[in-house]
């Protein structure tokens, strides 16, 4: 038979990587660790997030917001019908079932915001849970950044609906304590010619466990989704996307950076693609890089594409993971550049295409100050190591 | 005053099933002022001379010398045969994704210097490095080789040569690749670079062509790892009439 299995995908499929969504967190039973979704996950590290139980607190807010941004809170009961999807995980549907009440964010239509939302929200220690739903109205134009602090656990549910025409900047900084686990699920809806950029910042924390599901509510929309982490020993940082090409003419981007130190840092890093028979005409590419500074870091990369209509522009992948590039520092060293500078130019390099982007000093600086300190390290393991 | 002296180099390649021996007894030369042109044959080590001596991990020195105004260049790591005064145009420039030309070229100058050059000086300085390159300023905002033409790539070779103005400068087949109109630009800007009198310059080709634009003070034919003739420029208008052939032959 020469017909490829693809011609007879039924549309009705979700994706074949992907278990059903659901509210139920009965339908999400503990994990085991064999599950695709889980295999890659510490799971007696995440027991705080597995765990059924009464309400959490949230974490304590700061955020001064402009005129017109409103804030509101509704019940928890109204979350499935103010969400973009179900939970499609044990985290997130935990998350949902055990946070107080659903934050409603609302940017309204054809606001431009010159200056950036920053919220930041602390962790004082113990268990956590939010809901939040952001909704942005037809043409506005906002950046939102979200700082999280502190240490104990967070589970969370995010839905974020992009209005048509809307340009949305959503920055993530997860820059917690060492001790801090951090899991959950944002499921992004990107309206009708809506351009929508996310950046995912892993910076501290024991574990964090991140899934963002983007989709289109129509023609036209794009998405760029970067992210950028840094692993440091016993860490373990997990970033899992999936883009559900269900419409026409769009166009994804994904592009994670990491680099790897110390002893049992680990990084997972799954991007997952599903281009739909409805997605004629589409552009896709994801792409993860992994730069490995010491001995003793594993990098976990998996990019999946499912491709069910060839009536696309694009679709590519490419993961890469490795020490430093050899032959960049012979370049520099050339020219006379001593080696230790080599490496942070090299280093500040990788990272820099992503955190250019970002448009908000304050967190550009954050995210350089970052890199200087894992160079440090850097260089401090590798000098104890020879 | 710039003498670059090479002493019978013998240079290991290491390879996946285990060293080979490329380099076997090279002898050069290069007086302040001069320009040695080495030409030979696909695989005849030309490339090994030239990464060996700027001190590519690949390469192994397994015996001899290299010595750069008395300063013994083997016994340096890479970055210090840099700042020691030792310039490589390399054949295929690497492309360094994130750094721009600028913060690249302030950064070797810093080190070469050892300290930063004048902010107000050095970006005029830059644009016009690239300026007589025909590389437009954006360059210098643009990512270190990442993007560039082939043509492109040479070029700011090139235009590093003129900045950072090393003592000796070692040219890989900077030549390949280059449509006419590229070759002389790149051609003037070594000539300038020459025209200084006192700098040592090692020119690898594969072509003779790019003889019509610089003049070579001597001519090496470089077979099987080692020179096995010397001349003038008649010695390539006697290559590019006969070819290597003759000189293959001779070194089996």
């Amino acid at each position: 038979m020469t017909t490829p299995n693809v011609a007879g995908a039924v549309e009705t499929i979700a994706s074949h990587l992907h278990p059903s969504p659901s509210w139920n967190v009965s339908d999400h039973p503990m994990p085991t660790g064999l599950e695709e979704i889980w295999r890659f996950t510490p799971l007696e590290r995440i027991q705080a997030l597995l765990s059924e139980g009464g309400t959490l607190p949230g974490l304590a807010a700061d955020c001064d917001l402009p005129t017109g941004v409103e804030l509101t809170s509704a019940p928890i009961a109204d979350l499935p019908k103010l969400a973009v999807e179900p939970p499609v995980d044990r985290v997130a549907a935990l998350a949902a079932a055990r946070a107080k009440e659903v934050a409603v964010l609302r940017i309204p239509a054809e606001v431009e915001l010159a200056e950036p939302i920053v919220y930041t929200g602390t962790c004082a220690g113990g268990a956590t849970a939010e809901a939040l739903v952001l909704e942005v109205g037809a043409h506005a134009r906002a950046n939102l950044v979200m700082v999280f602090k502190g240490s104990g656990s967070y589970a969370a549910k995010y839905d974020v609906r992009i209005g048509d025409g809307a340009e949305v900047n959503l920055v993530y900084v997860n820059d917690w304590d060492d001790d801090a686990v951090h899991g959950g699920q944002i499921s992004l809806l990107v309206g009708r010619d809506a351009r929508v950029r996310t950046v995912q910042a892993s910076l501290g924390g024991d574990v964090i466990r991140l899934q963002e599901n983007a989709r289109f509510a129509g023609p036209g929309g794009e998405i760029e989704q970067f992210g950028l982490y840094f692993v440091d020993a016993g860490q373990h940082v997990q970033h899992r996307l999936f883009v559900d090409h269900n419409a026409p003419k769009c166009r994804s981007n994904v592009d994670y950076r990491g680099a790897l130190q110390g002893e049992g840092a680990n990084s997972v890093w799954i991007g997952d693609v599903l281009i739909r028979k409805a997605a004629e005409g589409i552009e896709t590419y994801e792409a993860n890089k992994n730069l490995v500074l010491t001995d003793g870091c594993r990098a976990d990369s998996v990019p999946n594409l499912e491709i069910e209509t060839g009536e696309i522009e694009g679709a590519g992948h490419s993961s890469t993971t490795g020490r430093f590039d050899d032959l960049q520092l012979f370049y520099l060293r050339a020219r006379g550049i001593p080696e230790a500078e080599a490496r942070r130019l090299v280093v500040h390099g990788f990272f820099n295409d992503i955190i250019r982007r970002i448009g908000v000093p304050a967190v550009e600086e954050r995210l350089q100050e970052q890199v200087e300190k894992e160079l440090t390290l850097a260089a401090q393991a590798m000098g104890e190591g020879q | 005053m710039s003498k670059l002296v090479i002493s019978d180099l013998h240079v290991d390649v290491l390879t996946e099933e285990g060293p080979k021996h490329i380099l076997k007894g090279v002898n050069l030369t290069i007086n302040p002022g001069e320009v040695h042109a080495i030409m030979g044959p696909n695989g005849s080590g030309k490339s090994t001379l030239a990464y060996s001596i700027a001190g590519h991990p690949k390469y192994e020195i397994t015996s001899g010398s290299v010595t750069l105004d008395g300063i013994e260049l083997t016994e340096l790591t890479v970055d210090e045969r840099g700042r020691a005064g030792l310039f490589l145009a390399m054949q295929y420039p690497v492309e360094v994704p994130g750094v721009s030309v600028a913060n690249f070229l302030r950064t070797a100058k810093t080190a070469l210097d050892g300290q930063a050059p004048k902010v107000r000086t050095w970006v005029k300085d830059v644009e016009a490095a690239l300026g007589r390159m025909q590389l437009d300023k954006s360059f210098s905002s643009r990512s270190v080789n990442e993007g560039f033409s082939g043509g492109e790539k040479k070029r700011h070779e090139i235009a590093q040569l003129e900045l950072l103005n090393p003592k000796a400068a070692i040219l890989d087949e900077t030549d390949s690749g280059l449509d006419i109109d590229a070759l002389r630009v790149v051609s003037d800007g070594v000539n300038r670079y020459t025209a200084q009198g006192d700098r040592a310059v090692m020119l690898i080709t594969h072509y003779t062509r790019i003889l019509r634009y610089i003049e070579p003070t001597f001519v090496h034919v470089f077979v099987d790892g080692r020179i096995v003739a010397d001349g003038g420029r008649e010695l390539a208008d006697k290559l590019e009439a006969e070819g290597y052939e003759s000189y293959v032959a001779l070194a089996k």
